[in-house]
């Protein structure tokens, strides 16, 4: 399954939910906002960090880009443009968008 | 709402603005110039120029008593006043010159 | 005095007054579109001439991150805005420490220079305010 995450963590628990609730194998794309919680050194980034070893974790890049955070992003999770966006969604049986 | 010159067309919004800065070339200045009723001089243009670079460096158009301040900071304290602008720009030079250097209206501008 | 319902109140005892208006930012750039009206709010409140300050809070503090490039999502950065603020009078740019650090951001992460308040001081400051508008 694929979970898509477009808040900041700061502002909703929705990335707390999904990732109590993301199976191990699935994956996670942050996009707009969520792609907040893909930095290292805050409060969010433990959550992300520990569920690296069991879900893949994705940014949509140019939302990335437009938030000025390139340069601090975690180290593990993977950018993907908008091409990328589609793949994931056409790779996998099923997709969440936790709003 | 649009307007054409040799071919080229340029959209402007229901005032009178160009939609697309990056659209806008001397051509489309002129045009807007003479829509506005103002004849170009090199004190116009010069006013046009420092207008564009202000966008490009802080992507707003500025409120004119700004404007007549980074004015008089860059080309001379006679060129910073409102006098001096509303002489090369008579209905307002926030305004007039704004739209003549392809940039939205002015936030604040009534 | 009337009670305060965070409205612009000018009464005949107290117009002509400077009053102290603070602009609370709460919110990431992008995501929502308050950051930018909260802005334009900004911009033309420096036309009134009263004694304006900001304060960047929570998601807010990324509004002032440097580096932002918007090509890739198609709207318009308005990062480089917060740089003209200087010229409109605007210098009072307030950051609570706590929400920067928790985004493991640091004044060296932002487009304009700040001063970065403590809890009680951003506290202090937004207590001593006329009008406190948040977006």
């Amino acid at each position: 399954m694929l979970h898509i995450v477009n808040k900041s963590p700061y502002q909703t628990r929705n990335l707390e939910s999904c990732l109590r609730l993301a199976k191990a194998g699935s994956a996670i794309l942050l996009i707009e906002d969520g792609v907040y919680a893909a930095t290292r050194d805050n409060i969010a980034a433990a959550g992300v960090k520990a569920a690296l070893g069991s879900v893949s974790v994705y940014a949509l890049s140019p939302d990335v880009e437009a938030r000025g955070v390139n340069n601090l992003l975690l180290d593990g999770v993977k950018l993907v443009d908008y091409g990328g966006f589609v793949d994931l969604v056409a790779e996998h049986a099923n997709t969440q968008s936790w709003l | 709402m649009s307007f054409e010159i040799n071919g080229k067309t340029y959209e402007t919004d229901e005032e009178g603005y160009l939609i697309n800065l990056s659209e806008w070339d001397e051509e489309a200045a002129k045009y807007l110039a003479k829509e506005e009723k103002v004849d170009m001089t090199d004190n116009h243009w010069e006013v046009i120029n420092f207008l564009r670079e202000y966008y490009n460096d802080y992507q707003i158009a500025p409120a004119i008593r700004v404007l007549t301040k980074a004015i008089g900071k860059k080309l001379g304290p006679e060129k910073g006043s409102n006098k001096y602008l509303y002489e090369l720009f008579p209905y307002g030079p926030a305004k007039q010159a704004c739209k003549i250097a392809g940039l939205p209206k002015p936030t604040g501008c009534i | 005095m009337t009670e305060s319902t965070g409205g612009i109140e000018v009464e005949e005892e107290t117009a002509g007054r400077v009053k102290k208006f603070m602009f609370v930012n709460r919110k990431a750039p992008y995501g929502t579109i308050y950051a930018l009206e909260g802005l334009e709010v900004v911009l033309i409140s420096a036309a009134f001439d009263q004694d304006v300050s900001l304060a960047f809070v929570d998601d807010g503090v990324y509004e002032l991150v440097k580096g932002q490039a918007t090509k890739g999502i198609d709207v318009k950065n308005f990062s480089p805005t917060y740089r003209a603020l200087e010229g409109y009078d605007i210098e009072k740019l307030y950051v609570d420490a706590e929400s920067l650090k928790a985004r493991g951001l640091t004044e060296e992460n932002l487009i304009v220079p700040v001063e970065v308040l403590s809890n009680e001081e951003m506290a202090d400051l937004m207590a001593a305010q006329d009008v406190v508008i948040s977006f």
